[in-house]
């Protein structure tokens, strides 16, 4: 693999993606090299198909929203800048810059992370959760052994825990008030790109 | 009952004692017999009609023909029979590890055999212990090594095997030869070249011991890896350091040639070890491509070709663990593609059983010869060497692991970096060779008791402590307070996405030479070593074996269990009018909403898994979700309306009780119809275009070896008279195909494509008249592409 600068200069407008979501060009490099090998037919482009030849990925329970979630309505394809406008969701939250009200929401924040888990249960982007898509991701999450009356009554109480205004469907501001932080990584603080991080910035040539 | 093993067990000792009073088992030919027996042998004929006037002897014994298999098969029943004790009593082996409760039977036993001044068998003479104790083991470790991760860390491996035993050895070496100087522990005529020698052997860790206490405290997967890795792989190191300060202690001088000349060595033994352990592999690959005719000699194979391996390399004093264990890695991956099904679970098995009881066996007989063999004891010596070797190993993986943590994907933390310090327990490799020290080393008694010391202060001390260190370090418990349902679900999904995410960013570096090395695999390699080769998409062929492992399960399975699902809980429920009231939750359903909740959510693919494998055989828990989803899936995409009559009863029982339900019951046994899609042109009516080229996986039959009992609904079934399928089967079989091509393909199986190819196909099967009415019992699947 060339050097850094070599496989910057063929994305495109590539100074423009690392300020909108805050990747140094180490992690650019390093996403476009995930992305060149996804695309196995080098058509420039990801399917949902080369997502789903991913074993690991295929094996997850919600596998394939997190597939969906990359490709907006009506896009079949997903090109290189909005797989990295997606995982910058990922990155660890900058802790250490103070939240300027002025400027747009930053892509890594709890907020935005949030609202990218509410998109995964929320598929027909009514901005809200209803209960049947509730009973989708429960039905997906959980093994075989449990009844159809037990998933019904689990959504049932945690729509009623989360629900304050009383639609029977969970919006993203009281999906926000669920008290998750206490649950162990939630914020997405061990953002995958945490490890290779260090790594990438160390040894950017080596492959 | 463990009275009744223990009875037992001193039974066979004191059985065993008369036969003590000849001497060892294999390889020295049982030359004892000198005395002719003063009663003719059994059987014999009468040769010498004028002999003495004896009559016909009723009962005979030649005990000196039988001795020595006779022994040997005493000693790994009494081995077996403590190991059978063991577990008897669970909380024993929980906190005390296997291989200490062994020692100590071994210990008792010794010290029985020594007052009654009987020598015990020489197992752990250096042939025997090495030729035949010693392969087993490893050959288990090497066939059971989790490839993926191994290959993952295999820097960090061959750093700590090589530099980590280079660091030990010479550290050790020079600090005892220090503490030799000090006058008050008379041990000044140990050169250095004797201490350096000593340090060699002493600072090998061991694989037995380490791996049966690392799986008894089931730690994550990479430690487990690195310190497994580090144990196979450093006997290169060990192989070359010894025979290097062998062959020094004899000179007069050590010059720096040799120094270049013992780097050089270390070259050959560790790469020769591999190289011959590939080639091996790949020519026992090859020839199981051939082996389709002679199933039944299969599992030789591999155990042969593995054997030859490890005394190769010991005929040219090479590597032989290295051998063997590259022969394993390299061998497994085709040898499965290329053994039946029921080969490859006896090769598993023998594998498995063949390590264990070599492990046994060693652990006991170091009990054993501890007591019997003549010791010489300098407690500064002594006390010294257990001294330095824990500090030096922990400075070591100290050191070791600041240096190569920036290379690592997951670095190693402190606690990891302790419990990697503190497991290198040493084992009966240091022993046997010690053991064979040449006589000129005049203080090899002091060696030897120097060693038994230390097997037993790492085994035991280390080896039972180390569990409650372990818990104690990872003390962060959170206490699992009520957290409200909603918690638990919305937590659990962002872990399965933060899993997911990962695994779409994949792994960093490997992931280039994998690539690399799949696609060699896949071009060149496949095609020559694997008989059936078609490039297969792992997940394909994950499920058909699952299918096939599942189908024979449940054939196995007496009973399903019936009342599973209702045992589960009862809700409490409000009527549902239309006015949809509110629910009361009870607390005592919140607390089995908690429950369903924490038992049944698809568990995270973690990172770090923790491992065990020692005392069971690996099994595929994890991907049986892929099944288990995969079945689901076809089931929710068949109820809709799809049959008459009864169906898929969604009131779910327990899994073996749900298949079950699919054989016995009276409507359309599809999901285990086994079906035939042919797009072969030549037969169709009409041409079908085979499936696009953006399959994932190919082109696919499915066929059906046998097809099921069809006890069709009333409407519907194989028409005698006119040999057709009735239409309405025939939808429900296209409907049934349909769902199992939407496993395979979910992303083309959207439209109707399918279905004119699968009528027709059926068509094909009504005139071909393949589908028999065999009972559902014989039903298998068969992936043919």
């Amino acid at each position: 693999m060339g050097s850094t600068n070599s496989t910057l200069s063929k994305i495109p407008n590539v100074e423009e993606l690392m300020e909108e979501t805050g990747f140094t060009p180490a992690h650019i490099v390093r996403l476009y090299d995930r992305f060149e090998a996804l695309d196995k037919e080098k058509t420039g482009h990801l399917r949902p198909q080369d997502f789903g030849a991913i074993n690991r990925l295929a094996m997850n329970p919600i596998g394939d929203r997190i597939i969906g979630a990359f490709f907006s309505p009506g896009q079949e394809t997903v090109d290189f800048h909005s797989f990295v406008r997606i995982l910058a969701h990922f990155r660890p939250a900058d802790k250490k810059h103070p939240k300027d009200p002025s400027m747009p929401e930053p892509v890594n924040s709890r907020t935005s992370k949030l609202k990218f888990a509410f998109q995964l249960y929320d598929q027909d982007k009514d901005g809200k959760i209803s209960r049947a898509e509730l009973l989708q991701v429960l039905r997906s999450m959980l093994e075989m052994q449990v009844t159809e009356e037990q998933l019904e009554s689990i959504a049932d109480r945690t729509i009623q825990e989360a629900d304050l205004d009383n639609d029977d469907a969970i919006s993203f501001e009281e999906f926000r008030k669920v008290p998750l932080g206490r649950a162990r990584r939630l914020t997405y603080q061990h953002g995958p790109l945490q490890h290779s991080a260090p790594r990438i910035l160390s040894q950017p040539h080596r492959k | 009952m463990k009275l009744a093993v223990n009875f037992l067990t001193i039974g066979l000792v004191i059985l065993s004692l008369p036969c003590g009073s000849y001497t060892e088992i294999p390889p020295k030919p049982p030359g004892s017999v000198t005395v002719l027996p003063p009663v003719k042998p059994a059987g014999g004929p009468q040769a010498f009609p004028d002999a003495e006037n004896s009559n016909l002897p009723v009962f005979t014994m030649d005990y000196a023909r039988i001795q020595v298999p006779f022994e040997v098969t005493l000693w790994v029943l009494l081995a077996s029979f403590a190991k059978i004790g063991f577990h008897v009593y669970h909380k024993i082996t929980f906190w005390v590890p296997e291989s200490c409760l062994l020692i100590s039977i071994g210990l008792i036993v010794g010290a029985i055999m020594h007052s009654v001044h009987e020598e015990p068998p020489a197992v752990l003479s250096y042939n025997v212990f090495f030729l035949f104790m010693l392969p087993p083991i490893v050959l288990e470790s090497g066939y059971f090594m989790p490839t993926r991760p191994f290959f993952e860390n295999v820097g960090t491996v061959l750093w700590f095997a090589v530099v980590g035993t280079l660091w030990n050895s010479i550290g050790i070496g020079m600090s005892l030869y220090a503490v030799c100087q000090i006058e008050a522990f008379e041990v000044q005529d140990i050169n250095l070249q004797e201490n350096m020698l000593f340090a060699a052997i002493i600072s090998a860790v061991d694989p037995v011991a380490v791996l049966s206490v690392f799986e008894d405290v089931s730690v994550n997967e990479q430690l487990y890896i690195v310190v497994f890795g580090e144990c196979l792989f450093n006997d290169a190191v060990t192989v070359v350091l010894y025979n290097m300060f062998i062959f020094v202690a004899d000179m007069p001088v050590v010059e720096p040639v040799d120094v270049f000349l013992g780097v050089a060595r270390f070259f050959v033994v560790g790469l020769g070890g591999m190289g011959f352990g590939v080639i091996f592999g790949f020519v026992a690959s090859f020839t199981t491509r051939f082996t389709s005719n002679v199933r039944e000699i299969e599992p030789l194979f591999i155990f042969m070709y593995s054997y030859l391996a490890y005394l190769v390399a010991e005929l040219f004093s090479i590597s032989s663990i290295m051998a063997i264990v590259t022969c394993a890695l390299t061998m497994k991956y085709y040898v499965e593609e290329n053994v039946s099904q029921r080969s490859c679970t006896t090769i598993r098995h023998v594998v498995k059983m063949l390590g264990t009881i070599s492990e046994t066996l060693i652990f006991f007989f170091l009990g054993v010869v501890t007591i019997t063999t003549e010791h010489e004891w300098n407690w500064g010596y002594i006390m010294f060497t257990l001294l330095l070797a824990l500090v030096w190993r922990g400075l070591g993986v100290l050191v070791l692991t600041q240096i190569i943590n920036p290379f690592r994907t997951i670095p190693f933390n402190f606690k990891d970096q302790f419990i990697l310090g503190y497991g290198g327990l040493r084992g009966a490799i240091s022993f046997a060779l010690v053991f064979t020290l040449p006589d000129s080393i005049g203080r090899k008694k002091l060696f030897v008791t120097t060693t038994i010391c230390m097997i037993m202060f790492t085994v035991f001390i280390q080896g039972i402590s180390i569990r409650p260190l372990i818990e104690f370090i990872n003390v962060r418990r959170t206490n699992r307070n009520l957290e409200t349902i909603n918690v638990e679900i919305h937590s659990r999904l962002i872990e399965h996405t933060i899993a997911g995410v990962e695994d779409l960013c994949g792994q960093w570096s490997h992931y280039y030479w994998k690539d690399k090395f799949l696609k060699f695999n896949n071009r060149i390699l496949r095609k020559i070593l694997i008989r059936d080769n078609r490039a297969e998409s792992s997940i394909v062929a994950l499920y058909k074996k699952l299918e096939l492992q599942n189908a024979m399960e449940i054939l196995d399975t007496v009973s399903g269990d019936i009342n599973a699902g209702s045992s589960i809980v009862s809700l409490q429920y409000e009527k549902k009018s239309s006015g949809k009231p509110k629910r009361k939750f009870v607390a005592a359903d919140l607390m089995n909403m908690h429950d369903i909740l924490s038992k049944n959510m698809y568990k995270i693919r973690q990172r770090t898994t923790a491992y065990t494998t020692k005392h069971s055989l690996p099994n595929d828990s994890r991907t049986k979700e892929i099944l288990i989803r995969r079945h689901t899936s076809i089931r929710r995409s068949l109820r809709p309306g799809s049959f008459n009559g009864p169906v898929w009863n969604t009131r779910t029982y327990s899994t073996s009780q749900k298949y079950r339900h699919t054989y016995s019951f009276k409507g359309f046994t599809l999901f285990f119809t086994i079906l035939y899609i042919t797009v072969s042109p030549a037969t169709q009516p009409h041409t079908i275009t085979p499936p696009p080229p953006c399959f994932m996986v190919g082109t696919t039959h499915v066929e059906i070896i046998r097809s099921p009992t069809l006890r069709l609904t009333k409407h519907g079934g194989w028409n005698r008279k006119s040999q057709t399928w009735t239409h309405q089967t025939k939808g429900q079989i296209s409907t049934g195909l349909m769902s199992i091509a939407r496993v395979f393909w979910p992303k083309q199986v959207s439209s109707s494509y399918w279905c004119p190819l699968v009528v027709v196909s059926l068509q094909q099967f009504d005139h071909e008249g393949l589908v028999h009415t065999v009972s559902s019992e014989h039903l298998m699947l068969r992936c043919v592409r």
